[in-house]
């Protein structure tokens, strides 16, 4: 049921950009402590669609953990995290 | 039914399902079928089978109920029934009814896929549900999608059709002999028949909602108590809107029974069924579009069910988000610079009206006999008490023997005394935009009738003397008071989650009061200085005086120091550092620029920026941050005393001189008015030629405009300029203008010069006559004067045109702000439902209710904006100030 992306070809210097951010997909161990950590279920986190060209790139998969590392004005790097989502 | 006593742990409520009313469920909750469209018979009594069929329930005192058999107290009401004669589609559900018909079969009712995919789908979707809530929904969506593409049933083979849906409960079948309405009774007929299962693939309960409930059979008649009626004083009885919608359905349902069983001709029957459609439809809903409306004898449209809720005035933002409530008061504000910004004052008669429960102790016995003997009409008396004895309650207003009461006061027993000076309230303007519309006041009990509020918490509340009416609301509960005093307390909120700054400070005659103190020029003789002082509270001694012959004087800025925190460093820009008196270092001959060594003001005048209401980096900010909220206060209650102590001392007011400009000045600006004027009909001349020189990306005529508006502008400022300079800098106009006190370069370029362009929506003034603005002038004219430019000024006046002119530009201003404030209303309105939930937990990160992440971090920085300087966390420039200022 889950369509499948047609697999559109992205640039993968969309990576290098300054205004993209790093993702990282978290192993299995990290995403597990990460929810004890926070103390949550996989899908009380905030979301981001498989559709996403970072994702795409990444070749994550849904219930994937992505890891977001952003540079703040105000706090160096601030750190999120995002489900990988199907739709 | 007897009551049942229950035990309030074993009934936790866990969760809510909503869900649609069975058929069998009306059934079972009808204690009565309404047959009949009457209410009353002849002598006035309910009509059996009627809407006040005694059935639904013990109305009347003394009535017992048919049901249950109680009387009207204990009777909880019972809801009855109108069988109808056909079913009727509830149009509310009517977009469910048209998806469901869209993704069945037409002739079985199967859901049109085929069966291996409807099992495989099923156990995914019981997976997702499990692991994946959110998603299940989704997944829905995506069933739905894929069966309605499909136009030939794989169950049946039956081929399928185009339903077309029209709002509110219209449903056709496009066959291939034509368009066919689908009556309530087939749509009823083919829901029937979809599985439950087939159901729960396209996201429906079946166990709450099988749909064939959407298309109802019965009507349930709600009790009396939803819809009572009232006697006037005439003896009419008027019925509720609700029972006079239900009167037309029961009309309308038994004209439809008659035409059933009369056998009457297929169009009378058709046409009759729709009508009831129409009328129980107007029953849930009156407002639904392509309807009529039920109306009070062609009038007033009824409040029917959906109208009870909705809007503003409805249950849920009427009754349920809002209410009104007891111990509180509402008056008029007026100004009273003497008391705390701590403080509000509230008038005898309310402080007599509005009561504290006090529980009396061993500790507070005699004070609540004090109480007790002044009774309810003399303050600071009791309006009640409650003995702990007996549990009941005296109301003093009726049980005169005070002393016998006082003397028989225990501990335990509760006063409900007068408010009195000392406690807390809390006080309101509207709108409550922010959190600083409601803060926490010390009460004063005052004379006369008006609250009485500091001006210095104006600007948090928006508020200013023009008739301003705010709301004051007593907390009842020793929490809620602690609460108050230790989070609302209005020093608590002297800075600002808003932007890191203080709200809270100077505005107007403190500005303009604040520079007359400290200003290089103002000295104080001792009589003087010690009025200024003590207005200040302030109880020292007076230091050393800065001059000593011919006689003591004191400089202002001498006793603004002795305000300030004694190791106290600051340096920044006043508001007067521009233009002429522009000075970027600490050696300024113009007193501009602010230097507080050591709790000292050596240099520059307190102004807009160093005590103004909302200019984060202030001195208030400063204290506030470093020195606490409790210092910042005190601050605000006495320098900024002193400052209009000393604005008393000098008198600060304008006149008309204070904008006048010489004769040479005059001539100056009419030559000016020549030269543009002349300029300009050169530009409208290449124009009508054709000469005219576009600006890049706009039209001849546009670029036109551009440049005329730009030239009018240009001319505004150089009269301005002309004017200003042949004008006493030193003047109270100036004054004011200068220190950020009051008005700026323009209200004084419009009060000596010219006014300048008059302008509606953004362009010259076009509309009026079909090809002019008056009749003053020709067809197309383009000149200054007929597209709204006015040279006059507000000391010599207008001419009549100019007025009309800036009438026509001043009431775009009054329009505009009307339509902002509605429309920003509700943008907040909307985003405060959005976020009011969001809490920031304990390990930092935002949550909603259901511990969701919205942030991992609130603002990234976990960083709390009310304690930075204006949004920065640190201020580096501030912490070398401390260091260079402890030399
Ligand atoms: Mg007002
Ligand atoms: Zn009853
Ligand atoms: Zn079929
Ligand atoms: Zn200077």
């Amino acid at each position: 049921m889950v369509q499948k992306t047609k697999s559109r070809r992205i640039d993968p210097r969309i990576l290098r950009h300054e205004l993209v951010p790093e993702h990282r997909v978290l192993s299995l161990e990290e995403a597990a402590s990460l929810m004890r950590r926070l103390n949550v279920k996989p899908w009380q986190l905030p979301r981001i669609s498989i559709n996403d060209p970072v994702v795409q790139l990444l070749e994550a998969k849904p219930g994937d953990i992505i890891e977001i590392k952003r540079k703040s004005p105000t706090a160096g790097t601030s750190i999120a995290y995002r489900i990988v989502v199907p739709y | 039914m007897p009551r049942r006593d229950f035990n309030e742990e074993a009934y936790v409520i866990d969760s809510i399902k909503f869900g649609v009313l069975p058929p069998h469920e009306i059934m079972k909750m009808a204690k009565v079928t309404v047959v009949r469209p009457e209410i009353y018979e002849a002598d006035g009594t309910p009509i059996t089978g009627g809407l006040r069929d005694p059935h639904f329930g013990a109305i009347e005192p003394g009535e017992r109920c048919p049901v249950c058999g109680n009387t009207r107290e204990d009777c909880p009401g019972h809801f009855g029934k109108i069988d109808l004669a056909r079913p009727v589609i509830v149009p509310h559900y009517s977009e469910t009814i048209y998806q469901l018909l869209q993704v069945t079969c037409r002739a079985c009712g199967r859901l049109l896929l085929p069966q291996d995919k409807i099992s495989g789908y099923l156990r995914l979707l019981s997976r997702l549900k499990k692991k994946w809530p959110q998603l299940a929904s989704n997944f829905s969506v995506q069933v739905r999608k894929e069966a309605s593409q499909v136009t030939e049933c794989p169950h049946c083979g039956a081929r399928q059709f185009k339903v077309r849906f029209v709002k509110p409960f219209t449903f056709y079948e496009d066959r291939p002999e034509g368009e066919v309405r689908l009556t309530p009774s087939d749509v009823r007929e083919r829901l029937e028949k979809i599985l439950d299962d087939d159901l729960r693939l396209v996201g429906v309960d079946p166990e709450a909602a099988r749909p064939e409930w959407m298309v109802i059979t019965a009507l349930p008649v709600p009790p009396l108590s939803v819809r009572p009626s009232i006697t006037l004083e005439t003896g009419f009885r008027a019925e509720d809107d609700l029972t006079h919608a239900l009167t037309e359905i029961v009309r309308q349902n038994e004209r439809l029974k008659n035409f059933l069983v009369s056998n009457a001709p297929e169009t009378m029957i058709e046409d009759s069924w729709l009508t009831l459609q129409h009328v129980v439809a107007a029953y849930i809903d009156n407002e639904l579009p392509n309807m009529y409306q039920l109306t009070h004898r062609r009038k007033r449209p009824l409040k029917t069910l959906a109208q009870r809720l909705k809007g503003k005035e409805g249950r849920l933002r009427g009754n349920l988000s809002g209410k009104r409530v007891n111990y509180s008061a509402r008056t008029v504000i007026s100004p009273d610079p003497l008391i705390s910004i701590n403080e509000v004052g509230v008038p005898v008669d309310i402080a007599k009206k509005l009561t504290v429960a006090m529980r009396v102790t061993p500790y507070n016995i005699e004070e609540a006999r004090r109480f007790i003997l002044n009774g309810p009409e003399k303050w600071p008396g009791a309006v009640f008490v409650t003995k702990s004895r007996t549990g009941k309650k005296i109301d003093l207003r009726y049980y005169t023997n005070y002393r016998q009461l006082a003397e028989s006061l225990e501990v335990g027993d509760i006063v409900e005394r007068h408010l009195v000076d000392g406690d807390i309230v809390l006080f309101n303007r509207q709108p409550s935009l922010h959190r600083m519309s409601i803060m926490g006041h010390i009460v004063k009990v005052v004379p006369y009738k008006t609250f009485r509020l500091n001006l210095l918490v104006c600007p948090p509340y928006n508020a200013d003397f023009d008739g301003d009416e705010m709301n004051l609301h007593v907390p009842r509960l020793y929490e809620a008071m602690s609460e108050a005093r230790e989070l609302l307390l209005v020093e608590k909120h002297i800075l600002t989650p808003r932007y890191g700054g203080p709200i809270i400070g100077g505005r107007q005659d403190y500005i303009s009061g604040a520079y007359l103190l400290t200003v290089k020029t103002s000295l104080y003789t001792k009589e003087e200085a010690t009025l200024i002082l003590s207005r200040g509270g302030f109880k020292g001694e007076l230091p050393e005086p800065a001059i000593l012959k011919p006689r003591e004087l004191w400089t202002g800025k001498q006793l603004a120091s002795l305000f300030l925190p004694q190791d106290l460093n600051f340096r920044g820009k006043s508001k007067i550092n521009a233009g002429p008196l522009k000075c970027d270092s600490e050696d300024c001959f113009h007193d501009s620029y602010i230097v507080v060594r050591n709790g000292k003001l050596l240099e520059g005048v307190l102004d807009k920026n160093a005590i103004g209401a909302e200019q984060p980096g202030n001195l208030l900010h400063i204290v506030a941050l470093e020195y606490g909220v409790e210092k910042a206060r005190e601050l605000l209650d006495s320098l900024f005393r002193s400052f209009i102590r000393a604005l008393e001392l000098r008198g600060l007011t304008i006149t008309v001189s204070d904008i006048d400009i010489t004769d040479e000045a005059k001539q100056e600006i009419a030559r000016l008015v020549e030269t543009y004027k002349k300029r300009i009909q050169e530009m409208i001349r290449d124009y009508w030629e054709g000469r005219l020189e576009p600006i890049p990306g706009r039209t001849v005529e546009e670029s036109l405009e551009l440049k005329i508006i730009q030239e009018l502008q240009r001319l505004r400022e150089e009269a301005g300029r002309v004017a200003v300079n042949s004008m006493d800098a030193f003047n109270d106009v100036f004054i004011m203008a200068r220190t950020g006190a009051r008005g700026g370069e323009i209200n004084i370029t419009q009060m000596a010069a010219m006014l300048g362009q008059q302008t509606v929506r953004g362009r010259r003034i076009v509309r009026g006559y079909r090809k002019k603005t008056l009749p003053h002038f020709r067809d197309n004219e383009l000149s200054p004067e007929a597209r709204g430019f006015v040279k006059g000024n507000f000391r010599d006046g207008l001419r009549p045109v100019e007025v009309f002119f800036h009438a026509a530009g001043g009431r775009e201003g009054l329009v505009d702000t009307a339509v902002k404030t509605s429309q920003s209303g509700y943008m907040q309105r909307r985003l405060i439902n959005a976020l009011q939930d969001l809490v920031v937990a304990y390990d930092g990160t935002v949550r909603d209710n259901w511990g969701n992440i919205v942030q991992f971090k609130y603002g990234e920085d976990g960083v709390d904006p009310m304690y930075t300087y204006h949004g920065k966390p640190v201020n580096i420039d501030r912490i070398i100030e401390r260091v260079k200022g402890a030399r």
